[in-house]
């Protein structure tokens, strides 16, 4: 890929401040604007970049598509997996209070759980989607 | 929300224009981008446009002060959305569809009958931020007053949807998977091997045309 010079420099100067920037969307959410959903959008808005500058096959060398058919499940189980952990310990479903001594710690631990599926989830099947489309583009 | 600390700030009457101005533009160019895109003919052209209605609905939603409704529709709809239709739009064929301009008189009937109808039912809604709407009266004091409490988490969105709201959340998230699962199925990617790297004009960059 010699064309584009301008495309490549300026995509590798962007996508990690991108990826940087749904980190902190997914961490941070608690306190500011944001949360798991938004984090995976931005985070696969990054990786989509890298797959269109940089060439599909680069992606799914770094992010291979069974990573991100997995990925798009664990995300799901995380969550609901969340939620049972308070029914084994004897309350209901996504009761986060149980999840430590202390509610408020709990209702914490609970929340970043839940949100960390949900971004997993998001980034993962945003990307699935875009591999797949974008994959099948040569073939048709 | 602005009207409610009308009261006690005195520089409310500026502000209140200012807002005034900025969702009376910012809908204006909602308008003519809307517009735009019916009747821009080239796909590409409107895959575009709709990016930047987003982008307008997502700066309204930011100075209603719905930061993170703002977030998701700029993230979503002008990002990810786009790429996609872009993606999407590389498979199609680039031959252009001929305009049709005859029959237009019964849908534009329709479409302001529509419109009136609409406009008609705005009249009955409550006014924007007043503290006794109804939409204020039910649990959501509950949540002003219990989220810092209960949860302990600032950002009472987030504590809303994770917590109180955490199974409707769970559906959404289970939407989401269930539709890269349907992409899955349909486009055969059970098996899918990537064949050759995507190039930046492969995605319609350069205007509809068909590669290969």
């Amino acid at each position: 890929m010699t064309d584009y010079l301008i495309l490549r420099v300026t995509a590798k100067f962007l996508i990690p401040i991108i990826l940087l920037m749904g980190l902190y969307v997914q961490f941070h959410g608690e306190l500011g604007p944001g949360g798991g959903f938004q984090a995976g959008v931005i985070f696969s808005a990054g990786l989509i970049l890298y797959a269109l500058v940089f060439g599909l096959d680069r992606l799914s060398d770094a992010v291979p598509i069974v990573a991100l058919k997995v990925l798009s499940s664990v995300g799901v189980l995380l969550f609901a997996g969340t939620g049972m952990i308070s029914v084994i310990v004897g309350g209901e479903f996504l009761d986060y209070n149980l999840l430590a001594e202390d509610p408020v710690a709990g209702q914490h631990l609970g929340i970043f759980l839940v949100e960390l599926g949900v971004g997993i989830t998001v980034a993962s099947t945003m990307l699935l989607i875009f591999t797949l489309f974008a994959a099948q583009n040569d073939h048709v | 929300m602005p009207p409610l600390k009308a009261a006690t700030d005195p520089g409310w009457v500026s502000t209140l224009m200012i807002e005034l101005i900025a969702n009376n533009v910012l809908l204006l160019f909602l308008a003519i981008v809307a517009v735009a895109v019916v009747r821009v003919r080239q796909l590409l052209v409107s895959v575009m446009l709709f990016g930047i209605y987003s982008l307008l609905s997502a700066a309204i939603f930011v100075v209603m002060l719905a930061a993170d409704v703002a977030f998701t529709e700029a993230a979503v709809g002008a990002g990810i959305a786009t790429v996609l239709m872009l993606a999407a739009l590389a498979r199609l064929p680039g031959e252009k569809e001929e305009a049709r301009a005859r029959g237009q008189f019964w849908p534009l009937v329709l479409v302001v009958a529509t419109g009136a109808l609409l406009i008609y039912g705005t009249i009955d809604m409550p006014g924007f931020g007043k503290a006794d709407n109804v939409a204020h009266r039910g649990v959501a004091m509950q949540y002003v007053e219990r989220a810092p409490k209960e949860t302990g988490i600032p950002n009472m969105v987030t504590s809303i949807l994770a917590s109180y709201r955490g199974l409707d959340t769970l559906g959404e998230v289970l939407v989401i998977f269930t539709a890269g699962l349907g992409v899955l199925l349909v486009l055969g990617g059970v098996h899918t091997k990537i064949a050759s790297p995507l190039r930046p004009d492969a995605v319609g960059i350069r205007d509809g045309e068909r590669r290969g």
